[in-house]
């Protein structure tokens, strides 16, 4: 392949990527009031990025630079909801940011530059460009979380996140150099060749631990979780915002191709790893979250117990598990950001308001706000028939598939637990007096976003998960 | 003795002396000045090893930047090192177990080393630069650039975003604009006319400006 055809594989990405130096050179010469044109622009990008992904040139699948960049449908799949929803936070961090005087034209240009690394990450098949593509994408989070560098809550988050995540690349790099040591092999494929059940080496099960520590630090499942409340709380909330969806997927798309493709016969030594890791999630994620006050922690929380969910369908190491965790989290993108921008709805004049218990009483003097917030609680929450409710249940019928019953059924204990704070939420908003109302005047934007995810939770894709379930089902099929 | 040989021992115990004298020595700048010497006779080893564009990439890297930023460190920040060293026996037993535990690692590492049998001293191993350094071949950084932008081209681009985003992190969360800075804006000055600079005034004796 000439260089020529293989970049034309590789076009999302260097359309990100030499989007974002345009918009950067534009934003330094035409300043901070250019700031609003060029989260624009870097929507457009990403927009012009979506497009290419699924009408693009090339190939459905291809392995490019000596197998380090795969293109396939897993890959597409996980592409498209990102960038989406780096879209959609782009959008909704517009308002937010110029009433706090922060908008600056770097923001979306570190988003559009984060993006450039998750979609690197979903792609990846080797061990170098695992660790690049998480580097890229940590590195410009690590900025976003800091963005706000006036307030101490926002720099303490930033120092904290990349104190802790530069801990957990070094996890992640010894135990890569472990595997390559014992295989000989950076390259999935080669690494799967080579990795056979019968002689699983210590060395090699001891590095697989160490890469998967550093994996599930990316995807905050528990016990590597505890940055992710500081690291919520104290971001500007359209940061954490984006915090919430598109890095999570992206992780999580990666460690599911890790997992699968470069060590599908070990999986025994792994297997217990990660439903260990998915177990304590689940807990973490449904007890840490019942005495929260503030509702980002609250989300924090919230989104452990969720990556413990969608690693149910990875211990189950299937195409039905892995589709299953596709699934999952494509359902949750869409509610966290339904659920962040309910949370960016909530100013009073004075300034935002984070408590639970500012919701009081929002049936009655915001309807609509309540009755979103309502669905997409329930959605949270796995309550039938919103599409929550079907995430959990593919996850749960992977494990089941594969014997893992006591998984299965320590999930759904887990969601009987964590129903309890998504449904008290509920009740404050339906039954307790009302706190003083929140401005009205919200933007169009915000409205949408969250309108649209609430719709979509239920009742639009209770009626088609059938077409969602196809395309994950396909993607998925590609890994195996 | 061979030239090379002269110079590996020139080198070679250049780099021990500073760099023991860097553990030693009183005062800290002492210390960066000699841990710069340490350095440039460690490149002056990798250059007898047939690794010049290396020995030049660690004058350049270590001597040039990260030594002298050690150096402005140590003489900016204000450190009183007679008050760091107070406790000095109060800590002495633990790391007296260090120390030991090293000792003892030392020990081990000479105790497999073996000396070289006769049939070795016979055939000795061409030594690294006698393999590598082919006369005809491309120099080290050809040899480099050629994998660089080949096989590793994607690695290549991905550290330079890397390092781009580093870069707009750094400007991001540091650089201010100051209100009040008076700069000097010298097309400002030239346009300036006369007219805009001197104001005649007709003052009578006796009464002054007012």
């Amino acid at each position: 392949m000439g260089i020529f055809e293989t970049l034309s594989f590789a076009l999302p990405e260097l359309v990100l990527v030499i989007g974002a130096m345009g918009l950067l050179i534009a934003g330094v010469f035409l300043g901070d009031s250019a700031a609003k044109h060029i989260s624009l622009a870097s929507v457009g990008l990403l927009l012009i990025a979506i497009i290419l992904v699924i009408f693009g040139p090339g190939a459905p699948t291809a392995s490019l630079f000596d197998g380090a960049f795969r293109i396939d449908a897993f890959s597409d799949f996980a592409k498209v909801i990102v960038f989406a929803a780096a879209a959609v936070a782009i959008l909704m961090s517009d308002r937010f940011l110029g009433g706090e005087e922060l908008g600056r034209p770097e923001y979306p240009v570190l988003i559009v530059l984060a993006v450039f690394g998750m979609s690197l990450m979903v792609s990846a098949t080797d061990l170098i460009s695992l660790y690049m593509g998480v580097e890229t994408q940590s590195l410009a989070l690590y900025i976003l979380a800091a963005f706000n560098r006036d307030s101490r809550r926002s720099t303490e988050a930033g120092l904290k996140y990349f104190v802790l995540g530069a801990l957990s690349s070094c996890l992640l790099l010894y135990g890569a150099s472990l595997i390559y040591g014992f295989t000989g092999a950076t390259s999935f494929e080669a690494i799967a060749s080579v990795a056979k059940a019968s002689d699983a080496n210590i060395g090699l099960v001891i590095g697989l631990v160490f890469l998967i520590s550093g994996l599930a630090f990316k995807v905050s499942a528990a016990p590597f979780h505890m940055w992710t409340p500081d690291v919520y709380e104290g971001a500007p909330t359209p940061v954490t915002a984006f915090f919430a969806a598109a890095p999570k997927l992206a992780a999580m798309a990666l460690f599911v191709r890790t997992m699968v493709t470069s060590f599908p016969d070990v999986i025994d030594d792994w297997r217990p790893i990660i439903a260990l890791i998915a177990v304590a999630s689940m807990a973490v994620g449904a007890f840490s979250a019942i005495v929260q006050t503030n509702i980002k922690r609250l989300m924090a929380y919230s989104s452990i117990g969720h990556m413990g969910y969608a690693l149910i369908g990875l211990a189950a190491g299937t195409s039905s598990g892995a589709s299953a965790v596709l699934i999952y989290m494509s359902v949750y993108v869409l509610m966290t950001i339904g659920a962040f921008a309910c949370v960016l709805m909530m100013r009073r004049r004075g300034g935002m308001t984070e408590n639970i218990a500012d919701l009081s009483g929002l049936s009655r003097t915001n309807m609509p706000l309540a009755l979103i917030l309502t669905i997409l609680m329930f959605s949270l929450a796995g309550v039938p028939p919103t599409a929550g409710f079907f995430g959990k249940w593919y996850v749960f019928l992977a494990a089941v598939d594969t014997g893992m019953i006591w998984l299965a059924v320590a999930g759904v204990i887990a969601s009987a637990i964590s129903a309890y704070y998504y449904l008290r939420i509920i009740w404050f908003m339906w039954f307790d007096e009302p706190a003083p109302a929140f401005e009205r005047d919200t933007g169009p934007v915000l409205r949408f976003a969250a309108w649209a995810c609430a719709l979509l939770m239920f009742p639009i894709l209770t009626v088609f998960m059938g077409p969602l379930i196809k395309t994950a089902e396909w993607a998925a099929a590609s890994l195996f | 003795m061979s030239l090379a040989a002269i110079a590996f021992f020139v080198f070679a115990s250049a780099a021990i002396a500073s760099a023991l004298m860097v553990v030693v020595s009183k005062n800290p700048v002492h210390s960066v000045l000699f841990l710069i010497t340490a350095f440039i006779s460690v490149a002056g080893l990798f250059v007898l090893m047939g690794a010049e564009y290396l020995a030049m990439l660690l004058v350049v890297v270590y001597v040039g930047a990260v030594a002298v930023l050690f150096l402005f460190v140590v003489m900016m920040l204000d450190v009183d090192f007679v008050e760091l060293k107070q406790g000095f026996l109060q800590y002495m037993p633990v790391a007296s177990v260090l120390a030991t535990i090293v000792v003892v690692e030392l020990i081990f590492v000479v105790a497999v080393w073996s000396l070289p049998s006769n049939v070795e001293l016979a055939h000795p191993s061409p030594t690294a630069a006698e393999t590598v350094t082919d006369p005809n071949g491309p120099t080290n950084i050809e040899a480099l650039g050629l994998i660089l932008y080949t096989d590793y081209i994607h690695y290549f681009q991905i550290a330079g975003i890397i390092l781009l985003i580093a870069m707009i992190g750094a400007i991001i969360l540091t650089f201010r604009t100051r209100d009040g800075v008076r700069k000097q804006d010298p097309a400002a000055q030239v346009a300036r006319k006369r007219e805009d600079g001197v104001e005649l005034v007709d003052i009578k004796s006796g009464q002054g400006l007012s």
